[in-house]
């Protein structure tokens, strides 16, 4: 307990030796900070953007579902020969007429085609809106609900009716404050009525979700041509998943007669591929954090060994008479080296404080969610800490190293 | 027997000549003795004086202080008799310059873990000794010469030590404020302590007891001062 205490008190002491030194440079010592303090900051900051958009990224795939599977020609992430995949087979309406028929590990299944068209109404008119056919499943496999009116039926496909479902912005763009629901709208050249407004769904990386119209498959082939690119989206609940992976594979080889000999010449995408993309990429980015905020580290902690030295020099005196009067080599050793840890932390406490702001400035002008995580909080005083302890040893081991006499002779 | 040196040599080596700063000292200082020691510059005496010190350690030789060898002892053995057993007075002072008085005196104790409470009464009560405790808080460039080398005596005073070592103390003081610090270390003799003077003022040296003279690194006359 007792050397506890006095173990203590040599910290204050040294800790108050620090602080006297520091603060007779103010203006020294402040410049010796800023490289940690630029550090730590850059750290916290960028770290906190990456895990705000983390969250939100993952977020907004879960929209997708992850016991969703879309079937098309090409993978989300294509790693190879890009030929591969352009030379295969579109996926076809029948292959959705199979697997609507044989799967049936799969509990909803939608064929979705795409294009952009013009709309109107009355003399309002908005260009590159986004036109998906489907059928009723599209509810469940794309995870959305009407907030007021309803979805496509069964029979709105079946008889290839021009009804359709607005995006809420689609919606609050035609209409403004007046209640859509009935009204009829130009999609191209053709009439729709429209059924239904979805759920508003918000903005990926500054795109609106809400930017698009829904039409009844059968209508939109009617209308645009039956020979788009398509996809099928399944979906099934979450223990299920693989079961219905094989499934899909087994009937689409079967009837896009693939030969047992060659690997499928279709797609079978599902978020993972795309969690495991932006993993890889946040990975990168991770790495590029740490080598930058690592890179003003280092040469933070060169300024400070920099600043150290000439401290030492200095003091040489102050040094020779400190030994004079009964100071330890180990005393020295301490005395420069608090100092260094100190300028250090408080560089880095200082970076803590001004990444805390800025991550928070960036987080909402991302219009992200998310906090400051402690961890990097604790990364920066730590990383600041440890490379006081780096820089300031050599000098502190010179200053402890100094014969007294010549010191105290030193001019 | 305070200090018991023998054949005490120390040579330095500057560049390729060999220089004899101090050749074949035999000395013995007991307690409660008041020594003066002079000589010309380049004599030896300052080199003396830091192996005295424990400053310095010699070529060849045996010192002992206090019944201890200090031969063979490490840095920070060295250290710890500097702190317990010495206190220096010099000639330019030497205390830290942006410490108070105060601070400048608490010092050694800081170095042999003195509590910080129990610190600062033993050091004022120093201060007060040297007739300073009003300039506790002042810095040494707010001193006068003579009031920073009392400071310098308070802070040699504050651990005991068994000896005192001045370093021409009142060198660079004016004569009538060297005499008043002259009277300090006159009165401390006489309270007991041992001190040990080096100078190379005559008028100075006639206050002590015991004159040593030396010369090219060795004694050429040890006196009683009548």
């Amino acid at each position: 307990m007792a050397t506890l205490n006095a173990f203590f008190s040599h910290i204050s002491e040294y800790l108050l030796m620090a602080w006297q030194a520091l603060v007779s440079h103010k203006l020294r010592s402040f410049l010796t900070t800023l490289g940690i303090l630029i550090g730590v900051t850059t750290i916290i900051t960028i770290w906190t953007t990456i895990e705000g958009l983390n969250k939100y990224v993952f977020g907004q795939l879960s929209n997708i579902g992850a016991s969703t599977v879309y079937v098309q020609k090409y993978p989300w992430v294509i790693k190879g020969d890009f030929w591969k995949y352009r030379n295969r087979k579109p996926v076809t309406y029948k292959e959705y007429q199979a697997l609507a028929q044989y799967c049936n590990s799969a509990e909803h299944i939608s064929p979705e085609v795409f294009s952009v068209k013009t709309i109107r109404y009355k003399n309002k008119k908005f260009e590159n809106i986004f036109i998906i056919g489907s059928n009723q499943e599209y509810a469940y496999t794309a995870n959305v609900a009407p907030e007021i009116g309803r979805f496509i039926t069964e029979l709105d496909v079946h008889y290839n009716r021009y009804v359709c479902v607005l995006g809420r912005e689609v919606a609050d763009q035609l209409f403004e404050k007046a209640n859509p629901l009935g009204k009829k709208i130009f999609i191209g050249d053709r009439k729709y009525l429209v059924i239904g407004i979805l759920e508003r769904k918000g903005n990926f990386f500054g795109q609106s979700m809400d930017n698009f119209i829904i039409v009844p498959f059968g209508t939109f082939r009617r209308v645009y041509g039956g020979h788009r690119e398509m996809r099928i989206a399944l979906s099934t609940s979450p223990g299920k998943l693989e079961e219905m992976k094989d499934q899909i594979r087994s009937i689409l080889r079967r009837v896009r007669k693939v030969p047992p000999t060659k690997e499928d010449d279709f797609a079978i995408n599902q978020q993972d591929m795309l969690t495991d993309l932006y993993k890889s990429l946040t990975t990168t980015l991770f790495a590029i954090v740490f080598v930058i905020g690592g890179i003003s580290l280092v040469v933070g902690g060169i300024g400070i060994m920099n600043i150290m030295l000439v401290s030492v020099a200095e003091r040489t005196r102050e040094i020779g008479i400190r030994k004079a009067i009964g100071a330890t080599r180990k005393n020295i050793l301490s005395q420069f080296l608090f100092e260094a840890i100190v300028i250090s932390s408080i560089g880095g406490f200082i970076g803590i404080v001004f990444g805390f702001f800025a991550g928070n400035v960036v987080l909402s002008q991302m219009s992200l969610n998310g906090t400051v995580s402690l961890t990097s909080i604790l990364i920066g005083f730590g990383f600041s800490g440890f490379v006081g302890v780096l820089a300031g040893f050599y000098p502190a081991y010179k200053a402890a190293s100094l014969n007294p006499i010549d010191s105290l002779r030193y001019e | 027997m305070l200090i018991h040196v023998e054949n005490l040599i120390k040579i330095y080596q500057l560049g390729k000549v060999q220089v004899k700063a101090l050749d074949n000292i035999n000395l013995t200082i007991d307690r409660n003795e008041y020594v003066a020691v002079m000589g010309p510059s380049g004599s030896g005496k300052s080199t003396l004086m830091n192996i005295i010190g424990c400053l310095d350690v010699p070529t060849s030789g045996r010192y002992i202080l206090n019944d201890q060898d200090v031969h063979n002892l490490t840095d920070d053995e060295l250290a710890h008799i500097r702190n317990k057993e010495i206190g220096f007075v010099f000639q330019t002072f030497n205390l830290l310059p942006r410490a108070t008085a105060l601070h400048n005196v608490e010092l050694p104790l800081i170095y042999n873990g003195t509590p910080r409470s129990k610190r600062r009464e033993i050091a004022m009560n120093m201060l007060e000794r040297v007739g300073l405790a009003d300039r506790a808080n002042h810095r040494p460039n707010e001193l006068s010469g003579g009031q920073r080398q009392r400071v310098a005596i308070a802070r040699a005073l504050v651990n005991n030590p068994s000896l005192i070592l001045a370093d021409e103390p009142t060198g660079n003081l004016d004569s009538k404020t060297g005499e008043e610090i002259m009277q300090i270390f006159n009165e401390l003799n006489e309270a007991g302590n041992t001190i040990l003077l080096v100078t190379h003022e005559e008028d100075i040296a006639r206050q002590t007891k015991r004159i040593i003279r030396l010369l090219d690194g060795q004694i050429i006359k040890d006196e009683l001062n009548q």
